[in-house]
């Protein structure tokens, strides 16, 4: 694409960027931005739909750099998901894109992410996950991996948080893990999020070029080029386009998405099938072969009914709904008084 | 002795065991009493606990419409074990004890009037099922004293029959509990103490209500949308009042939901949905109580600088920590009033009565989203959850006023917008909602520095400018706020209170007028920051007793940081802090005290 191509709603890439990166040369987290305004780019996405949200920390700092259009709440450590889910629930229009880091999800925010994930909110959650905090100077964060070593020598004795594990454990419905290099990969991941409704959740290894680039890391660039294990090929197929994609019989799943969407899943791992939420979770569960760092759409269903379905809300948004559908008549006054008589 | 006759002016308190079902009973005598036209209120004495620890039901009658606790008892129901020694204790002579018989004690104290009444007996043959006596055995002591005071046993009955209105066996076996209870102290006991009832105008149009079914049912009136919360004595009432009145009326033609209910993980949660609803565009609320403020503390300052509009509901009881849960306290003004780090003020509402818990309740979320900033209500368990009389809630007097929105056609206008740009010299910036469809609408919501269109910045000047601009849209937001309402005119004394004291000082005011001869003017502050008529009503006094329910004059250190230092001299604190609902008794002495010192 080149700056000044259109996308199907009119827009070109331009439209999608953010401000000035200031975070490192080299971050992780400015590959993802980048791929952020691509798929949004690309799948011709509104940008005043979306609205970003994020904690605290480099990561959280990110949507400032991606989407200047576009709606964001930078929230407090740990807190991005409660005030995603109210935004969501006061306009379920909105497509709400929350980023958050490893400390941000898996340590201070544990909490509400995992209830988040529990009421299966329409979201996309991106984790930007490099092991370590970034801000505070280099400490172990919670996904760290037990034996992985800090630039200052120290090791980490305790295993990590599997974000991914837990997530398909509490019911989020499209959940994988991907490297923020891996651009084939992550792009496919985030446009199949886009497509998703539910919880989906990405832990997108995002190495930290200041604090957690060295030998002895276990999220770092050569660590990551070295290890990272794939399950599937992902293609996305938008619903707008008709391509009838084509592989040999039984090498390829091909899994339908709310809008119409479809992902295209090449399979490298034959038994392997992302629908199946047990099989998902002993495959993470089981020892890692050689140190790799296995990758993919580890989990997705589409029909999982979301927070908004289970609270029957209106079809508009209760952002904006006139005074007579949320102030009840004087006639309700009434009767509420009469009870109290 | 035969004593004049006492009538519709005593107060009564049943002693029982929580869990015993006897809420079903206390209700059942309040009504009966309220439909005989006496004011009534009822205040539930209860341990922090599931079943079979002490509780104490207080229903005072007032003939003068006197709602607040009275510190003595007048008419003691003793059913419980554990306490009867020392229930029968504080009894002053004069007063009467109806004991469940086997507590009798073989010589009762002089100067009581005693009764007692096989209460297990009378259950017994009401209700021939002996699985289900336990349950009936209340009501017995309901009817027994209808028969004692003189209240007519249709109003018991009606009261029944609206108490257990859905469970026919229920109301049945109740009907015949009181019946067995009237009919036993009819024929087992005679009339020794002064107190009876008779029926009188004094309840026209006026409705039994707790404070926090008013809030529920004003929140509903202010068109909220999304209640985040977490379950905490005292609110969790008001939560659950209002979910029940949304479910009821506000569901769309096709059924669906024009709200949004979410029962958080915790308090931070709640906080942190009801800011993320606020800025999307909602009318947002939750309701807790202190530890859960505590809880709330960074969301708020949050909200506060990033400007965005919340309902916090704020049903106090006794701290600190979980402190005393069940018991009533205003110990949260100081702490919320500056809720979380740094330069913080917050907006308290505070509602005195029933009525303004309903008012209030829907009031907050215009002045939140006028000031576009969190508005706490700062109730108690006392208002809260006990029962008030009060007058019907009167309908808002005005449309819902969203503030200052800008749709996409302002957009078009203006091409764009400063977010916290002071365009029109209140301090208040114009916001957009997300998902407004205009390339010029968003912005960016932040906690860290920024400018007037909410660039991160760290700018010494425009922090300053930022936090000064803040202040300034506070103190305009004064003469805003609901006004303190002001009694008398003229006095030497006056009284500044808020919330739940009113009650209390309503009647010390007339005790030290009929008493001592001591005319006192009353102000009840209804909002922080202060309206400049809390300042001219202490400039109008040479003393200003300023009631407070907490240890250290919480209300007093607020208006002595309002007040030009010359008039500080004028306050002197009235602190009550022992976690039982003011009584004017007790302002009362803490009037004369300082009035009567040297």
């Amino acid at each position: 694409m080149s700056a000044q191509d259109q996308n199907r709603i009119g827009l070109t890439v331009l439209d999608y960027r953010g401000g000035k990166s200031t975070l490192c040369a080299g971050c992780g987290h400015n590959a993802i931005s980048e791929r952020i305004v691509e798929a949004m780019y690309e799948l011709g996405i509104e940008p005043e739909r979306v609205a970003k949200l994020s904690g605290i920390g480099c990561s959280s700092k990110s949507p400032a750099y991606f989407m200047s259009r576009s709606h964001a709440f930078n929230a407090l450590h740990g807190r991005m998901p409660s005030v995603a889910t109210g935004a969501v629930l006061a306009n379920r229009r909105l497509l709400a894109l929350g980023v958050s880091g490893d400390g941000d999800t898996a340590s201070i925010g544990i909490g509400q992410f995992v209830h988040l994930v529990r009421r299966n909110l329409p979201v996309i959650y991106v984790v930007e996950d490099n092991g370590v905090y970034g801000l505070t100077k280099g400490q172990f964060s919670a996904t760290a991996d037990a034996g992985a070593k800090l630039r200052t020598g120290a090791v980490n004795p305790l295993p990590p948080i599997d974000l991914c594990a837990l997530a398909i454990q509490l019911g989020a419905s499209y959940v994988g893990r991907s490297f923020s290099g891996d651009k084939r990969q992550l792009a496919a991941l985030l446009k199949g999020a886009v497509a998703h409704r539910g919880t989906a959740v990405l832990d997108v290894i995002s190495p930290c070029v200041t604090f957690n680039d060295h030998a002895g890391s276990t999220k770092s660039y050569a660590w990551m080029k070295d290890h990272e294990q794939p399950l599937q090929e992902l293609g996305f197929v938008p619903a707008y386009e008709d391509i009838a994609v084509e592989y040999a019989p039984g090498t390829a799943l091909e899994v339908t998405l709310h809008d119409g969407s479809r992902l295209t899943l090449q399979k490298l791992e034959e038994e392997y099938d992302p629908r199946d939420r047990v099989r998902a979770l002993a495959r993470l569960a089981a020892p890692p072969r050689a140190g790799e760092v296995l990758t993919g759409l580890f989990f997705v269903d589409p029909a999982a009914p979301t927070l908004v379905d289970a609270l029957e809300l209106v079809d508009a948004p209760l952002a904006t709904l006139p005074e007579e559908a949320v102030r009840p008549p004087p006639e309700a006054l009434r009767k509420i008084v009469d009870e109290l008589r | 002795m035969q004593r004049e006759p006492v009538v519709n002016d005593f107060a009564i308190r049943v002693a029982t065991q929580n869990g015993s079902g006897s809420q079903s009973s206390n209700t059942v005598l309040l009504r009966a009493l309220f439909q005989m036209g006496i004011p009534v209120s009822g205040k539930n004495l209860f341990p922090s606990n599931i079943a079979g620890l002490p509780t104490w039901y207080t229903i005072r009658l007032s003939r003068r419409g006197y709602v607040a606790r009275k510190r003595e008892v007048d008419l003691l129901v003793a059913m419980n074990p554990a306490t009867v020694a020392e229930d029968v204790a504080a009894l002053r002579p004069g007063a009467a004890v109806l004991y469940d018989a086997p507590l009798r004690p073989a010589a009762p104290p002089p100067g009581l009037v005693a009764y007692a009444l096989p209460f297990d007996q009378l259950a017994a043959a009401a209700c021939p099922e002996a699985r289900l006596r336990k349950l009936v055995k209340n009501m017995c002591y309901v009817g027994a004293l209808a028969s004692l005071l003189g209240i007519e046993l249709e109003e018991v009955e009606r009261a029944v029959g609206r108490q257990f209105a859905e469970k026919a066996r229920a109301r049945e076996l109740n009907l015949a509990a009181a019946r067995a209870g009237f009919e036993g102290a009819r024929a087992g006991l005679v009339k020794e103490d002064p107190f009876r009832v008779e029926r009188m105008d004094g309840n026209r149009g006026k409705l039994l209500v707790d404070g926090n079914t008013a809030g529920a049912a004003g929140s509903l009136f202010g068109g909220v949308t999304v209640l985040a919360w977490y379950p905490i004595t005292p609110s969790s009432s008001l939560a659950e009042a209002l979910i029940g009145y949304l479910a009821e009326h506000r569901r769309a033609k096709d059924g669906k939901a024009t709200y949004a209910v979410v029962q958080a993980e915790d308090e931070l949660a709640a906080a942190g949905a009801v800011l993320g609803a606020g800025w999307a565009g909602a009318r947002a609320m939750t309701a807790t109580s202190g530890p859960g403020v505590s809880l709330m503390s960074e969301f708020a300052g949050l909200g506060y600088y990033a400007e965005i509009p919340a309902v916090i509901w704020d049903v106090q009881r006794a701290g600190p920590s979980t402190g005393l849960p069940t018991r009533t306290a205003q110990g949260d003004l100081l702490s919320t009033a500056f809720l979380s780090h740094g330069d913080t003020r917050q907006v308290l509402l505070l509602p005195g009565t029933a009525e303004e818990c309903f008012e209030l309740g829907w009031r907050a979320f215009d002045v939140a989203e006028a000031l576009q900033t969190p508005v706490f209500v700062l109730s108690d368990l006392d208002l809260g959850m006990n029962v008030w009389t009060a007058s019907p809630f009167a309908y808002p007097d005005g449309p819902i006023r969203r503030g200052k929105v800008l749709a996409k056609e302002d957009l078009d206008r203006l091409g764009g917008f400063a977010r916290y740009g002071d365009v029109d010299g209140d301090g208040v910036g114009w916001r957009t909602l997300p998902g407004t469809p205009h390339p010029a609408a968003a912005y960016f919501t932040r906690g860290t520095g920024h400018d007037d269109r909410s660039a991160y910045s760290e700018d010494p000047g425009t922090f300053e400018r930022n936090l000064a601009r803040l202040s300034r849209k506070l103190d305009r937001a004064r003469e805003l706020l609901p006004a303190p309402l002001v009694e008398g005119a003229g006095a030497e004394v006056g009284i500044v209170a808020c919330g739940s004291s009113h009650h209390a000082v309503v009647e010390a005011r007339d005790q030290l007028r009929e008493e001592r001869g001591l005319e006192t003017d009353y102000l009840r502050v209804r909002a922080w920051p202060f309206a400049g008529a809390v300042r001219d009503f202490v400039a109008a006094h040479r003393r200003v007793y300023v009631v407070d329910q907490n240890r250290d004059g919480q209300l007093a250190a607020l208006l002595k940081l309002d007040l030009p230092e010359a008039l500080v001299p004028r306050l002197r604190g009235a602190a009550h802090l022992d976690g039982l609902p003011l009584d004017a008794r007790t302002v009362t002495e803490l009037v004369l005290a300082q009035e009567d010192a040297p």
